[in-house]
């Protein structure tokens, strides 16, 4: 049982940064269509840039605020300089733009930082917290706290803000969305910005765990991916629900089965699920028109 | 002019002129390497065309392929005495088979859905590449024993770069009847509207289901003569990433377009090449052209290009 419970909130602390980030692709895809790929990036950027402000002589939360600012910069400067003049482009094409941007971004922070992993120091120390026979982290505890707040703040803000609200519009109907006056530009603009801003928070309160590197994104992005889509494209509970159970599965997985195939049993596990629910846990029902 | 353009055959000899001219103007043996992998590469991408470009299907794991014709190669004659040559055809054949079994339940997923299981199948095949290290030697791959072809042994980047050249020309001509086919033509059909072209009478289920196992056996050819060429196989072969660099040449090439498909697989092999002098700069090169080409030229090189000309033509 307790080895059930320790893999249970190893399980969360991964599923929980794979659910940000498979929030970030279900915001920027429901505002724009598009599938970020250079959304694992976002972590990363999160992670480095808080790792080298500190070794720069900052305090981790001027660090961690700092990186996240540039994060969110580059969020916005990746939908003005390279989404923005596609417009109208076919998906595989703006996916190729993203994916593009991947690399750049991964190209530009091996020269910035370098190409070592790096750690930061648990934010409240490593002592493991006991919990009914099993211990926890407290780093793990930032994480899943980071998580819910995130998650929380984000259903206020766009079920109790107009600025919110007007997201959700453009995601429904982006013609009509402008038709009523929303200036979707901006709402674009904002999805891209909350994305990057959320996966650069996953990542400073991950990089503790799970290291970082100037490549790490593509793992996250790829996580994130999946998560997204076995909750069910667009739908912000099934990126969440779809990123916990990610991270449980794989955990369980390389807990009782085999630790060089965690990921072959959770993507096997994606491959079932579509098959029984071609559009996700969580995806509608769609009819072809014709 | 315009007939010139748009005629079946334009591609091909226009391939094959090239073919013949590189080796003249290629100094070393270094260069006509690089030039073999470019053919190799094209072949791999070309049965991406297939599956991309007519029949509008996403595979993100199109590498998982590449990487089990390439270690047939590698482990037929390892492991059970095989002749190279042969497991080419047996890596084929297994790829397709496969291919078939997978896509079979797959392929009834649609857009990214199926990019995310493709991707999938295409991560667990690198997976058991990597980790099943007494059949494939794990992360540090295993060595390819050179291939016979009718008593002739295979070595040198020039006779390497007109094996590679030659099966791309017979790729190319099988890719160009294909879409000149009955088959072809459902393909479009059906890239267009599914419902519509189920309404017209077309197998839709079967159709993709062929275009997927042909992309398959495409992708394992290339990547038996990848690994008999370089002598050396890792389950880098296999990778996410080389999944989205063989996508990427589709779609920068433009999507469909045969002679396209080459100058994208040119233009990420040989790019790479050319920036190793930049070193630490190559990757942020890389990616800013990918993301200015699909910028500027969202629908890949050679159908814009064939665009602009046609519209200054009288």
């Amino acid at each position: 049982m307790s080895e059930f419970l320790q893999l249970a909130f190893s399980g969360l602390t991964v599923g929980a940064i794979y659910a940000l980030i498979a929030l970030g692709f279900t915001l920027i895809y429901n505002a724009s269509d598009v599938i970020n790929f250079a959304q694992g990036d976002f972590v990363m950027i999160g992670g480095m840039g808080t790792v080298f402000l500190m070794a720069a002589g900052l305090a981790l939360p001027v660090a961690a605020l700092i990186a996240v600012v540039a994060a969110v910069l580059v969020g916005l400067l990746l939908h003005r300089l390279a989404i923005e003049p596609a417009r109208g482009a076919s998906p595989v094409t703006l996916i190729m733009i993203t994916i593009g941007a991947s690399i750049f971004i991964k190209g530009v922070s091996q020269i910035i930082f370098d190409k070592q992993f790096h750690s930061l120091p648990a934010f409240s120390g490593d002592t493991p917290i006991p919990v009914g026979g099993a211990t926890i982290l407290p780093q793990s505890l930032w994480v899943m706290g980071t998580a819910l707040a995130l998650v929380v703040a984000l259903y206020l803000f766009l079920e109790h803000t107009l600025v919110g609200k007007a997201v959700l519009a453009t995601a429904a109907n982006r013609l009509a969305a402008k038709l009523v006056g929303i200036n979707v530009a901006l709402v674009l603009a904002l999805a891209f910005g909350l994305s990057a801003a959320m996966g650069a928070l996953a990542g400073v309160v991950a990089t503790p765990i799970t290291l970082t590197r100037y490549d790490i994104g593509t793992l996250f992005t790829l996580k994130g991916f999946a998560a997204a889509m076995l909750g069910g494209m667009g739908n912000p509970l099934g990126a969440v629900v779809g990123g916990l159970l990610i991270g449980l599965i794989e955990t369980f997985a390389a807990g009782y089965l085999s630790s060089t195939y965690k990921d072959a049993v959770a993507f096997l596990m994606i491959l079932v699920v579509l098959l029984f629910m071609p559009r996700g846990l969580f995806g509608s029902r769609t009819v072809e028109r014709v | 002019m315009k007939a010139i353009l748009r005629s079946r055959l334009t591609p091909l000899i226009a391939l094959a002129l090239i073919m013949a001219l590189v080796p003249m103007i290629a100094p070393t043996s270094f260069h006509l390497r690089v030039a073999a992998l470019v053919w190799i590469f094209s072949l791999a991408a070309l049965g991406l065309t297939i599956l991309m470009g007519y029949a509008g299907q996403v595979s993100l794991g199109h590498a998982g392929f590449l990487g089990i014709g390439a270690y047939a190669v590698a482990i037929g004659p390892a492991r059970l005495g095989l002749d190279p040559l042969l497991c080419i055809v047996l890596g084929a054949a297994l790829s397709g088979v496969i291919a078939w079994l997978v896509g079979r339940p797959i392929l009834k997923l649609k857009g990214y859905y199926l990019a995310i299981a493709t991707l999938g199948f295409g991560v667990i095949v690198a997976l058991i590449l990597h980790s099943e290290t007494e059949l494939t030697g794990g992360p540090d791959g295993m060595s390819v024993s050179r291939i016979t072809l009718f008593g002739w042994r295979v070595t040198g980047a020039l006779n390497w770069y007109w094996v590679s050249a030659g099966a791309l020309l017979i790729g190319a001509l099988i890719a160009l009847n294909i879409a000149a086919s009955p088959t072809g033509r459902a393909l479009r059909a059906l890239h267009d509207s599914e419902v519509a072209a189920a309404g017209a009478g077309i197998d839709v289920s079967a159709k993709k289901l062929a275009a997927f196992v042909v992309a398959a056996v495409y992708a394992a050819v290339a990547g038996g003569l990848l690994a008999a060429m370089n002598g050396l196989i890792t389950p880098e072969a296999a990778s996410f990433s080389h999944s989205v660099e063989l996508v990427a040449m589709v779609i920068i090439g433009g999507l469909g377009s045969v002679f396209g498909t080459v100058l994208g697989a040119a233009f990420l092999v040989v790019l790479p090449q050319t920036l190793t002098a930049f070193q630490e700069y190559e990757q942020a090169v890389l990616g800013l052209l990918i993301m200015v080409f699909m910028i500027f030229l969202p629908q890949g090189i050679v159908p814009s290009l064939r665009a602009l000309i046609e519209e200054r033509l009288p």
